[in-house]
């Protein structure tokens, strides 16, 4: 058996808060092709129950469509991903979907295409918008809030469906600094529950060293770093990926 | 029988009296008008929101073939309908037991199956637009595709009562096929269009003009409807999504 017949194994830094922790995610050679262009090359990694995982990198580098492979939204063209059966997982878009009704009903809604009595639902959807406080909103028309609270609302319904794993693509992307903070300070939150389990894509360094334990650095679809946070900078990286980080980080 | 007469203008002052007397007759036929284009559009907007809801989202074997035929459809001639009812519920036809030939219920099927593909194809659009900007994230939520739709579909509703408007347009304007299966029976099936055709063969303009008054007042009713509830559902709603972008023709 060569090296590369080897099932990917989580890095010691990858084990991180929980050694001995399930693995939630294992890719292995996991690539995705759109049209002729691959947007994920020979992806291999495990993540950890409890881990923290920042996915950076410029630009089309395939950070969004490795949440989306992680979330099971698309197939690999190439590769497999294997995770448990059980989990239960929310992945949180940079421009959240507000159905035209109201907060509450659109926190409710998730609940409700699980199989939960609709009344309960609202119930428990009115909590998790007290949880990130938004309950003095929860009749106003989702579409009208502000990106901060679509994001808040977003998690409110990550929250609600007690989901084990948090995916966000560039969650404060176009946010102002108090937004961002907001919903930086309730990802770290959600989070911190030993085994809730976060993987996030971010262009900004500060917001990696605030959420994340593990860094990958991703760059045309190929991981070009993955390292515990502590041990990330920008020059750690490999030069090609360094130029373009420094471009993007902030 | 009402003088033909020579001038627009006289025609258009008699026509304007039939307004004002409220002539039993000019009421019978644009009652009878409205009353078979909206049963026709109620009917048609049911079957089409649920089959354009399902196109959206379905993926199959000759799916591409199918869209091209419902697209096609969309400029089904009005005769073509007509006739083809025509032979369904003529005596010999298999829906001839129905004996809805020259009646009300065969003008409101041939108006059906008019606008169906319209609902059908415009509904399919608006979905299939909103799930490709907004679909993976009610996926993501835990909808099944056919909910995803539906989903869709319940908030693409503004977008839709569009399509409706526009169906109805199409279906009050169309005098092909309810001159075939309805016959223009005086007090049974005339409608405005059928009876605009009537008497304007016959010279008898006024009665024609002010059907067509009422014609046109109805289709810029609709489209000023059309623009209103655009305007509404900005102010309401914020930032407007994608609008399947109709009018009343």
């Amino acid at each position: 058996m060569n090296l590369a017949d080897e099932p990917p194994v989580a890095p010691q830094h990858a084990r991180g808060r929980n050694v001995g922790a399930r693995t939630m995610f294992t890719l292995d050679r996991v690539g995705v092709r759109y049209g002729s262009t691959w947007a994920l090359q020979s992806i291999s990694l495990s993540i950890c129950a409890g881990e923290r995982v920042a996915l950076i990198g410029p630009n089309g580098s395939g950070k969004t469509t490795l949440l989306r492979v992680l979330n099971g939204l698309i197939e690999p063209s190439a590769g497999t991903v294997q995770r448990p059966a059980t989990t239960r997982q929310t992945l949180l878009f940079q421009r959240p979907y507000m159905l035209r009704t109201t907060a509450q009903r659109n926190v409710a809604l998730g609940l409700w295409l699980r199989g939960i009595r609709w009344s309960s639902a609202c119930k428990q959807a009115k909590e998790a918008l007290e949880r990130v406080g938004l309950a003095a909103l929860a009749q106003r028309n989702a579409r009208t809030l502000s990106g901060g609270q679509q994001q808040r609302l977003a998690l409110a319904r990550a929250w609600v469906l007690a989901s084990d794993v948090l995916l966000l693509d560039e969650p404060t992307a176009s946010m102002d600094p108090d937004a961002r903070r907001m919903v930086e300070a309730l990802v770290g939150e959600f989070a911190a529950g030993p085994l809730q389990t976060l993987v996030f894509s971010s262009h900004t360094l500060g917001q990696v060293r605030r959420l994340a334990s593990r860094v990958i650095c991703l760059e045309d679809g190929c991981i070009r770093a993955d390292l515990p946070v502590d041990e990330f900078s920008p020059g750690t990286v490999s030069v090609e990926s360094n130029l373009s980080l420094e471009g993007v980080l902030r | 029988m009402r003088p033909a007469m020579d001038t627009i203008p006289q025609a258009t002052a008699a026509a304007l009296h039939l307004f004002v007397s409220l002539d039993p007759t000019l009421l019978s036929v644009v009652g009878r008008s409205l009353a078979v284009s909206t049963s026709a559009c109620l009917l048609a907007f049911g079957l089409g929101v649920l089959g354009g809801a399902w196109l959206a989202v379905a993926r199959f074997a000759g799916r591409g073939a199918v869209l091209t035929t419902l697209n096609t459809l969309l400029a089904l001639p009005s005769v073509v309908v007509g006739l083809l009812v025509y032979l369904l519920l003529s005596r010999s036809g298999p829906l001839g037991f129905l004996g809805w030939l020259f009646s009300f219920e065969a003008m409101v099927l041939a108006q059906t199956i008019l606008v169906v593909p319209i609902v059908t194809a415009l509904t399919r659009q608006a979905i299939e637009d909103a799930d490709r900007a907004q679909g993976e994230q009610l996926t993501s939520l835990g909808a099944a595709p056919l909910m995803r739709s539906l989903l869709l579909a319940l908030d693409e509703r503004y977008a839709l009562l569009t399509v409706l408007l526009a169906a109805f347009g199409r279906a009050i304007s169309e005098v092909g096929a309810v001159m075939i299966v309805g016959g223009n029976i005086e007090g049974f099936t005339r409608v405005m269009t059928t009876a605009i055709a009537l008497e304007t063969s016959k010279g008898d303009l006024p009665l024609a003009i002010a059907l067509s008054i009422v014609l046109l007042v109805v289709v810029l009713a609709l489209n000023a409807l059309i623009a209103a509830l655009r305007s509404w559902r900005e102010r309401v709603d914020g930032a407007a999504t994608q609008v399947a972008r109709v009018g009343v023709a």
